[in-house]
């Protein structure tokens, strides 16, 4: 057993601390009636129960990717253990039949030979311009080249056997649990599900899943035969790129907003609440940020904050935690140039709420304006707050795509779906063109967004005074 | 004409269909008009809606049918229908501000009417809306077809919309509670138009409504709906004669009124049962003082009483009003007459007008403009006037909730008027409010117990968690709500509850002056009744004066010992109630009483009809501010404000006639 040490990036222990403040969250709502029954709400929709189980597919795999460790290098006994330089998370050690196979360079999807022809020396003398046979794509398959189809068919069919009975078992288990909840109504568990009779949506949860298990298994299945989506310009796979840009969008779209909130909640309330002179600065404030060109001002940010990492070399021990500095960098920049929104939205909703007669009577007992602001104020503006971050969640993921294509977004050695469209754009120019990269990209990052929103629809839906 | 026969519609919530009006059937014929009255959530409107079939998405037709002049509505076509609507049967809303568009000028939205339904277009159809126009008595229309809704005042956006229903000549008119959002002047006026122009045209009319004075003034033939049934019908003679239904004479019984002073109204316990909870019997039966045995178990059927009288009831006793055999409650005048407790002299709150770049200011609104009140305690101060008169105002301004702009607010002998911080807190502890709205005054995140021990946590009265508690329980008991409310959440009330609440809340720091700021407009007769017993109850309990702020002259009349009439920003006559209701010196007193809609047969005798509507207090009238619209100015008024000159010791008006 090799030895390991434990390395904490900043980001990771963002993206823990906000795990433990979700936990958090999650036993005040259930102390809290009326935000228990919003939530309750949104666990009786289908389609957004649906996208949170596949958000939550994702969460896990950013979260396993945030637990990073470095492996003790093999030294001689007595000496001071000394480390790879090479940060790896748990997702990795996971993948690694993923992260190690390269190919060396292009391959389509399920090939078994790379995608440009080589010159081959012939053990004749004589040399051959072909493709080559791939070092670990369909390997397994020798010379039997043709047989791709055949073999990948029957693999996948068995994993999609052995993923259905995982569903059934999982579906069982739900039934289980269903069956021991309050029976109002003398049927099994298992019919309730599927007539709709339970209050949380679990029948759309389980089609979701089973859905998920159903092309989820096959893949990763096949992943360890045949490079299924591809490898990229150095022979990377495809498909790990894909897993690990999954922890990058998390984070832009996760500690994002958790800059941004405070500061869009605390100006806003303000504004509104004490108007005057107050309101006239950060109604400036806000118009000044909202008129300079977004992307110019964080391209400025970042380039400085480089500039910074660059002269300070002896700050970072490893290059992940320099990328990972820039990450966050870029969070905050993100987040400083987008809390605007938000502010003019809790501004005009806390000008409604301040003409209220509840605040007026708070106000004739004589309770000061902090109190009236956390007590009566803040609580009524949570569900714009929810909503709002729900919402510019699946944003910051896209605007992350966009920054990095255009070079002002994470270190370039850090996997994220921009770094990864930023690659793929030379692909589509080339002929015959390389597609698959910049597919896999699209499609993951496609059905994150896609996930986002649906839920923020069911979110926004449930905690909507004027729809509830 | 129209014959609606068992309709029956609900909404659909989830796969239940709550059933909002349930088999009613009713005649109107040509130039008749039909009142369904009702309190709020009984389904009137839900019946218009399904006339016209515009029910929300929700709704449902389920059973019934409704023929006008002897097609069959609910089976046409959609697009057949469209030509119903609006050419046959026309329909006007309750809030005149939000039923016209404000981006359109009114003569295009009366002209889509016409192009639609009439076919006219350009200088006919232009020639037929200055037409109508002047017909629902709208001054200068040339000038005013081009304007937009925003410069029409509110009385006459209601014009606006009638002269829209009429634009497609329609048999029948359906009027939503066409007045409920208008002043008494203007209510007046706009009763005065539709019962005019039904005469001219020969329309039927389906008047909704909840005020039986509208009723009486307004209707033919009377239905009252109660849970979404018709429970009696009966023509007006007989409906205010004899009333037969157990709930017809509650109603009746729970108006305030003047010859109720110093008596408990009459209340009707319990509440409308839910649409998700319809009792199979008789739906009144838990409320009903009569009710018997059979009430329980066989929903009534219905039996006539007269010619023109039936209704659903199985109790056939007595004619007789509920007997009165209400308790006697404390007469507010019963104590005796102190120095004045709160002294308010020469009040003004002026609301600067900012315009421009630099913000400068151009004028003043001059919401109150020197008002002078003086309450003592234990008494009750009605302050009456028209909506924007600057009542609430001066509700406000009392309580330093706005900064007045010059007089003297003496509380107690301390003058509040510039008093800041710690000191304010603590004068504030004499004096609460209880607002207008029990929806929008309770905050929807806090529990009932926490809102009402907020003014105690505030002023630092209990400050530990168990007397807090015991003191929250106690004045739950003391405004007739159960312990455990105090763990519950607002929206868990009903609305006269609510405003329990509210009143709880004024009353835990115990004032000794309570300004309730029309507590009762946004509930329905029998709750209003309930509160205003509570209110009584109360004073007598605990000695509290009350500044009660209203526009409802019969709550006026049953509960307050002073009245001060307001208009635009002053008071104009001021004195003890039996005074100034029996004989009112100024004009605009005058005008309001007899403007009032009273439910009985025989009133409306010489109603003085004012014209036009309250000027805006950015600009008022040189001279008196009421001369415009004042039937007896003379030149003086014309030229200065009328000094204040005393009738009796109590009895003061500002009127240069009144000498």
């Amino acid at each position: 057993m090799m030895g390991f040490q434990v390395v904490l990036l900043w980001s990771d222990m963002l993206i823990w601390l906000l795990v433990v403040a979700g936990i958090g969250v999650g036993v005040l709502v259930a102390k809290t009636p009326p935000l228990l029954a919003a939530w309750r709400r949104v666990g009786a929709d289908r389609v957004g129960m649906a996208a949170a189980t596949v958000l939550l597919a994702f969460i896990a795999i950013g979260l396993l990717d945030s637990l990073h460790y470095r492996v003790q290098l093999d030294g001689k006994p007595g000496q001071k253990a000394s480390y790879a330089v090479e940060v790896l998370s748990v997702l990795d050690a996971l993948a690694a039949p993923l992260r190690l196979r390269n190919e060396k360079t292009y391959s389509a999807p399920f090939a078994t030979r790379l995608y440009a022809k080589e010159t081959i020396d012939l053990p004749g003398g004589e040399t051959l311009r072909d493709y080559p046979r791939l070092k670990h794509g369909g390997s397994h398959l020798g010379e039997r080249e043709d047989a791709v189809a055949a073999d990948a068919g029957l693999t996948a069919f068995r994993a999609g056997v052995l993923a259905l009975l995982a569903w059934a078992a999982l579906a069982a288990g739900a039934a289980a649990l269903v069956q021991r909840g309050p029976a109002a109504v003398d049927a099994s568990g298992w019919q309730k599900i599927w007539r709709r009779e339970t209050a949380f949506a679990w029948d759309a949860v389980l089609l979701t899943v089973g859905l998920m298990l159903l092309v989820v298994v096959p893949l990763f299945w096949l992943a360890g035969q045949y490079h299924v989506f591809g490898t990229d310009k150095v022979g990377q796979d495809v498909l790990y790129q894909v897993l690990k840009s999954v922890r990058t969008g998390l984070i832009i779209g996760l500690v994002t907003t958790l800059v941004m909130l405070p500061m869009a909640v605390l100006l806003g309330i303000v504004a509104g609440y004490f108007r005057g002179w107050m309101d006239d600065v950060i109604q400036y404030i806000y118009t000044v940020l909202n008129s300079i060109p977004g992307v110019l001002l964080i391209a400025a940010a970042v380039l400085m904050m480089q500039v910074v990492i660059d002269t300070h070399p002896q700050w970072f021990s490893t290059a992940a935690e320099r990328a990972d500095l820039r990450l966050l960098a870029l969070c905050f920049i993100l987040g400083i140039t987008s809390w605007t929104g938000l502010c003019r939205l809790l501004r005009g909703e806390t000008l409604k709420l301040r003409e209220l007669e509840y605040i007026q009577a708070a106000q004739a007992f004589g309770v000061s304006s902090w109190r009236i602001i956390v007590r009566h104020i803040l609580p009524n503006l949570m569900h714009i707050v929810i909503i709002a971050l729900v919402m510019d969640f699946s944003g910051l993921v896209l605007a992350e795509a966009v920054l990095s294509y255009v070079g002002i977004g994470v270190d370039p050695t850090m996997i994220s779906f921009g770094t990864m469209i930023n690659s793929a754009r030379m692909e589509l120019g080339r002929e015959p063109v390389v597609w698959w990269s910049l597919a896999a990209a699209f499609t993951a990052m496609f059905i994150l967004v896609l996930a986002a929103n649906l839920f923020a629809d069911a979110v926004r839906d449930a905690f909507d005074p004027r729809a509830a | 004409m129209l014959q609606v026969t068992n309709l029956r519609l609900g909404f659909a919530s989830g796969k239940k269909m709550l059933v909002a009006v349930d088999g009613i059937s009713f005649v109107i014929s040509k130039g008749e008009t039909f009142a369904l009255l009702g309190e709020s959530g009984c389904g009137k409107s839900a019946t218009a809606q399904g006339i016209m079939r515009l029910l929300p998405a929700a709704g449902r037709i389920t059973d019934g049918s409704v023929r006008l002049e002897g097609t069959e509505l609910l089976t046409l076509a959609e697009a057949d229908m469209r030509q119903v609507r609006g050419a046959r049967i026309a329909m006007i809303f309750q809030e005149p501000a939000t039923s016209l568009n404000p981006v359109l000028t009114v003569g295009m939205q009366i002209g889509e009417v016409l192009d639609l339904h009439c076919g006219l277009r350009g200088e006919p159809a232009r020639q037929r809306m200055l037409e109508l126009l002047r017909q629902v008595g709208i001054a200068d229309p040339e000038r005013r077809l081009d304007e937009y809704p925003f410069q029409f005042s509110g009385g006459m956006k209601q014009r606006v919309m009638i002269a829209i229903a009429l634009a497609g000549e329609p048999d029948l008119l359906i009027a939503d509670e066409p007045t409920t959002a208008l002043d008494v002047t203007v209510q007046a006026q706009i009763l005065d138009l539709l019962a005019q122009l039904q005469r001219e045209r020969g329309m039927g009319m389906l008047l909704i409504t909840h005020d039986l004075g509208v009723v009486a003034k307004m209707a033919h033939r009377i239905g009252v709906m109660y849970a979404g049934e018709l429970v009696e019908v009966a023509s007006r003679e007989e409906f205010f004669s004899r009333p037969q239904h157990p709930y017809t004479q509650a109603l009746f019984a729970a108006l305030p009124e003047v010859s109720r002073r110093g008596m408990a109204l009459t209340t009707i316990p319990g509440q409308v049962p839910s649409l998700a909870a319809m009792p199979a019997s008789c739906r009144f039966a838990d409320r009903c003082t009569h009710v018997m045995p059979v009430c329980r178990e066989i929903s009534p059927d219905w039996r006539g009483v007269a010619a023109s009288h039936t209704l659903r009831c199985h109790w056939s006793g007595s004619t007789a009003v509920v007997a009165n055999h209400t308790p006697r409650m404390g007469l507010g005048h019963l104590m005796p007459e102190m120095a004045p407790f709160l002294d308010v002299v020469d009040l003004k709150v002026h609301f600067p007008i900012r315009r421009g770049v630099l913000q400068r200011t151009v004028g003043q609104v001059l919401a109150v403009d020197g008002v002078s009140l003086a309450i003592s305690a234990g008494r009750t101060l009605a302050l009456v006037g028209e909506s924007g008169c600057g009542k609430t105002t001066v509700g406000k301004a009392l309580l330093q909730l706005v900064k007045p702009t010059a007089g003297s607010v003496r509380l107690g002998g301390s003058e509040l008027v510039g008093m800041q911080g710690k000191r304010l807190r603590a004068a504030r502890r004499h004096m609460q409010m209880v607002f207008q709205d029990p929806f929008a005054s309770l905050n929807p995140r806090l529990r009932v117990g926490e809102i009402i021990a907020e003014g105690m946590s505030a002023l630092g009265l209990e400050s530990d968690a168990a007397a807090q508690g015991r003191a929250v329980a106690a004045l739950l008991k003391q405004v007739g709500l159960p312990d455990e409310a105090a763990g519950r959440y607002p929206h868990e009330f009903s609305g006269g509850q609510r405003q329990r609440i509210a009143i709880a809340r004024a009353l835990a720091v115990q004032p000794e002056l309570l300004i309730c700021d029309e507590p009762t407009s946004a509930l329905d007769v029998s709750v209003q009744a309930q509160i205003l017993n509570l209110l009584k109850k109360l004073q007598e309990e605990l000695g509290v004066a009350y500044l009660f702020i209203t526009h409802n002259f019969a709550v006026v009349e049953y509960l307050a010992n002073d009245v001060a009439v307001m208009y635009l920003g002053r008071i104009v006559e001021r004195g003890g109630a039996e005074e100034v209701l029996r004989s009112p010196k100024h004009p605009y007193t005058q005008a309001l009483l007899s403007a009032v809609p009273v439910p009985r047969l025989d009133a409306h005798s010489a109603a003085i009809r004012l014209p036009g509507e309250t000027p805006s207090p950015a600009n008022p009238p040189a001279g008196c501010h009421f001369h415009p619209r004042c039937p007896l100015a003379i030149d003086v008024c014309r030229q200065r404000y009328p000094e204040t000159s005393e009738i009796s010791a109590t009895h003061t008006v500002n009127c240069h006639l009144a000498r």
